[in-house]
Order: C-alpha cells, then sequence, then structure tokens
C-alpha cells in the first residue's frame, strides 16, 4: 500500500503533496483544542492497528482501518493519519519522505469521504444495519486507496500500469477482511458507546468554539 | 514500555540516556530533518544509475556514523524492499524498449531494467539516509525539531500524544488479545476469527476514547489552554552549520553532475 520514493514522477509527487497540504490545513480547522487529545488517542488506536495481523488465506495483513478511522474522526481522520504515516515512514522506514504526501492523500483522503458518505446513516439506524453500512464503509476506502494507489502509478509512467492493476487485484482480499472487520467493529461500538458515531451537534459545535475562543483569550494573559 | 520505535524510553528527548553519543546523534536535530527532506528530493530526481549509487554510498556513509548495531536499520530497508520487489521485477517486461532476454514468452528490456534498478537504488537512498539521520531521535525530539522548524502547533500536539498513546494502546491490545488467547482464540481463516478481530479494534477504540475523555479531564484540571510548553535545548552551533554546508554542498555536486551528464550525453 505504500508507495516508496523514487518510483513516482515529480509531478505526481508534487500534485500529492499539495492535496495533502490542503487536506491538512482543513483538517486541523476542524480540530479544536479540545478534540487534540481524543483525536491523538484515536490516532495511536489507528496506528496500533496497522501492527494487528490478520491471517488471510496462507498468509497475513496487518489491519488499517482507515473507514472506521473516518466515521470516527470525520475530517480530522486526515491528520491523524498523516501522523501515523510520518512515524512509520522515520521510524520504521515503510513509504520515504517525498512520498508522504502522495501516500497521506492515499490512505486519509478514502477515509474522510468514507466518513462523509456513511457517518450520517451509520448514526442513524440500529447496531445490525450500521454495522452493515460500516463494512461497506471499510471495503469502499480499502478499495478507494488501491484505486489511488493505482492512479499515481498509472499517472507516474506507463509502465508501472500493469504493476498499478496487480496493486488493485491483490488487494481485493484485503478489501474483504477489512469490510468484515470494520462491520464487527462498528457493530460494537454501536452497541457499547453509540455516541462515538454521531456526528458532532451544533451545540457542541458551539461550545467547542467558546473553548477555542477562551483559550486565544489565556494566551493573551501571561500565563506559564 | 515498548519498543516500536527502537528506544528504550521513546517517551525522552535525549535518545539513550548513558550510552556514548553517536556522531550523527551530536547534531541539531532541525538540520538533520532539514537534510533528510533536501537528500530525499534530490534522490528522487537523479536520472543517472551511476550518481544514484554515489547518493546510497553517501547514505552508508551516515549509517556508518550512527550507532553501531546496524542490524536494525538494514531490516528495515529490506523489509522495505520486499514492499516493491513485485513492482521492480514487473518494470523491465512492461518498458518496451531493446529486447535483452525472454522468460516464458515476456520480453524484458534493457531500458526498463535500467529503470528499476534506479527506482531500487533510489528508494534504498532515501530510507536509508532518513533511517540514519532520523530515527536515531525519539519521536519527542522529532516533534520538537517540528515544532521549531514552524510546523502547526496542533499537528505537532497531535503528534506528542499519539507518540505517547501507542505504547499504551498497545499494550492494552497486548493484554485483550492475552485474554482471548486464555479463551481458546486461535486465528484461522473464518468469519469468527474477522467478528473477533473487530470486536477486538471496536473495544480498543472505545477504551482509548474513555482514556482520552479521562486525559482532557486531567489536562482542564491543570489549565489546559491549548498550548503546551515545548521544553527542548536545541541550539544551532557552529558544527551544525558545517554540517549543513558539506552535506549541500556534496548534494549539490551530486545533482549538478548528473544533470550535466543528462545534457553531455
Amino acid at each position: 500500500m505504500h508507495i516508496v520514493d523514487g518510483a513516482l514522477a515529480p509531478e505526481v509527487l508534487i500534485g500529492g503533496g499539495g492535496l495533502a497540504v490542503a487536506g491538512l490545513g482543513l483538517g486541523l480547522r476542524k480540530l479544536p483544542i479540545d478534540k487534540i487529545p481524543a483525536t491523538g488517542v484515536l490516532s495511536a488506536t489507528f496506528f496500533v492497528a496497522s501492527l494487528i495481523h490478520v491471517p488471510v488465506g496462507p498468509s497475513s495483513v496487518h489491519l488499517i482501518m482507515s473507514g472506521l478511522a473516518g466515521l470516527v474522526l470525520g475530517w480530522t481522520a486526515f491528520p491523524a493519519l498523516f501522523v501515523g504515516l510520518l512515524l512509520q515512514a522515520i521510524f520504521f522506514g515503510f513509504g520515504g519522505l517525498t512520498v508522504l504526501g502522495v501516500n497521506t492523500v492515499n490512505i486519509a483522503f478514502p477515509a474522510v469521504l468514507a466518513g462523509l458518505l456513511f457517518r450520517g446513516m451509520v448514526a442513524r439506524v440500529p447496531p445490525v444495519p450500521a454495522a452493515v453500512l460500516g463494512g461497506v464503509a471499510g471495503a469502499f476506502s480499502i478499495a478507494l486507496t488501491t484505486l489511488f494507489v493505482a492512479i499515481a502509478l498509472g499517472l507516474s509512467g506507463d509502465a508501472f500500469i500493469p504493476a498499478a492493476k496487480l496493486v488493485f487485484f491483490a488487494h481485493i482480499p484485503i478489501m474483504i477482511v477489512e469490510g468484515l472487520v470494520s462491520a464487527a467493529s462498528v457493530y460494537l461500538i454501536a452497541k457499547v458507546k453509540p455516541a462515538l458515531l454521531q456526528p458532532a451537534d451544533p451545540v457542541e459545535d458551539f461550545q467547542m468554539q467558546a473553548a477555542v475562543l477562551r483559550a486565544n483569550q489565556a494566551e493573551q494573559t501571561p500565563n506559564g | 514500555m515498548s519498543h516500536l520505535f527502537g528506544h528504550d524510553h521513546p517517551l525522552n528527548v535525549k535518545a539513550g540516556v548513558g550510552n556514548p553519543i553517536a556522531f550523527v546523534e551530536r547534531f541539531d536535530p532541525r538540520a538533520r530533518v532539514l537534510a533528510a527532506c533536501v537528500f530525499a528530493i534530490v534522490v528522487v530526481a537523479l536520472q543517472q544509475i551511476e550518481f544514484a549509487l554515489c547518493a546510497l554510498a553517501l547514505a552508508a556513509m551516515t549509517m556508518s556514523l550512527t550507532d553501531p548495531p546496524w542490524r536494525v536499520t538494514l531490516k528495515r530497508m529490506a523489509a522495505m524492499d520486499g514492499f516493491i520487489i513485485v513492482m521492480l521485477i514487473m518494470l523491465p517486461f512492461t518498458t518496451p524498449g531493446t529486447p535483452m532476454f525472454t522468460v516464458f514468452g515476456a520480453e524484458a528490456s534493457k531500458e526498463g531494467l535500467m529503470h528499476a534498478i534506479l527506482v531500487g537504488i533510489r528508494a534504498n537512498a532515501v530510507v536509508l539516509m532518513m533511517l540514519s539521520l532520523l530515527a536515531g531521535m525519539t519521536p519527542v525530539t522529532l516533534g520538537h525539531a517540528l515544532y521549531r522548524l514552524k510546523c502547526p502547533a496542533a499537528l505537532v500536539h497531535l503528534m506528542m500524544f499519539t507518540v505517547r498513546y501507542i505504547s499504551v494502546l498497545h499494550d492494552e491490545y497486548h493484554r485483550l488479545r492475552m485474554a482471548m488467547k486464555l479463551r481458546g482464540f486461535k486465528a484461522r481463516n473464518n468469519a469468527h476469527t474477522y467478528r473477533s478481530f473487530g470486536y477486538l479494534f471496536g473495544m480498543l477504540v472505545v477504551r482509548s476514547l474513555e482514556r482520552a475523555e479521562r486525559v482532557l479531564e486531567a489536562m482542564k484540571c491543570r489549565g489546559f489552554s491549548g498550548h503546551f510548553p515545548l521544553i527542548d535545548d536545541m541550539a544551532f552551533r557552529r558544527r551544525d552549520g558545517l554540517f549543513a554546508v558539506i552535506f549541500l554542498a556534496l548534494i549539490t555536486a551530486l545533482v549538478l553532475l548528473d544533470r550535466i551528464y543528462v545534457f553531455a550525453y
């Protein structure tokens, strides 16, 4: 899923970097200071997801769970997943520095899109249909991610197109597994803590804004 | 504390307290972050295999100046090569050009092989340099360096929280997994496994959010107003400037030679 440095054309790298910066800016604007701890902890959770290996056929794959990240975090999934990818790139050597933008867009944008598409519906229905929708969201975001990877490779040269096709078809079992695991996760969350899947309501949003205003005022007074 | 990031104390500002400090570790983290970024940008622009090899040699030289057990670094590089090997093997067969040899009726072209080798060398050079320059610092130092390099504070705080809780949640995952094991769960290829992993991860999310609520309460209790003081003792000294100049001169020479070569031939 990670593309490495050196394969993509400069235009693709710059385009991906620009989109990633835009997405990060938008995601950070939707991240009030009250939400930073929760988002950080969830970002850590999705990092841990990438350390969980699930058997698929004779081999095993690690979870990505970007669909669920989108459902739970919405737009803030963008910075949350970016942080995870940054840490993976620097400390584990997965992916690289110049492709960080492209990789972030490939993983985080489908997550955000899955969140925007399915969040409203998931919040309104009982657990079982919510689980089905969650599964669809999980499989959808992985499918979109592989599609984006394929597009990024295809745009970098015609020679990559067969490899891009291979990437897409090799990921079909992963889509299915991610869908099943996401469905079960959403079912459990809908049963145990349905508030996690509810979109933020306007009153709460206002309170967040108030917190930001208070923080700005606090910053102007000399403190610590 | 888990050893995910390859540090005994990933939350310390200083890496490897008490151990003798490696040569690379003595330079300012900001200079290292910038150097790794510039190196990556330059190397992916290189067009000639010879100069890409020079870049790889430069990265290997940098690695030799880090802490001696290089096994981890090389292992991670090998893991990355595992990712790309399929793509590299396919390239010669999908690039049109002068045919070189045939495997099962598919013709491999010389241009494709060269391109595959070039991509492989560039990828390895960047990853090796990045792991050598940056993986030695703790995640917290990296956060401080990014903050000093004018990254948005919200992003740096987000990263700090992530780093702080990855090990906590990884331990939590191991606890849940142990409980499953005690109940006779074995991962297989069936719906039960996927459902169990889904419940496991869902539980992890729920618990992490409850933990986040407690964290926020505790922070509010201590007067959190959206800003952490990030205290560090980074200082850009003469040797950092020297490092920057030498590094810049080397990679400028590399990219200039590469371009001259392209124009000349």
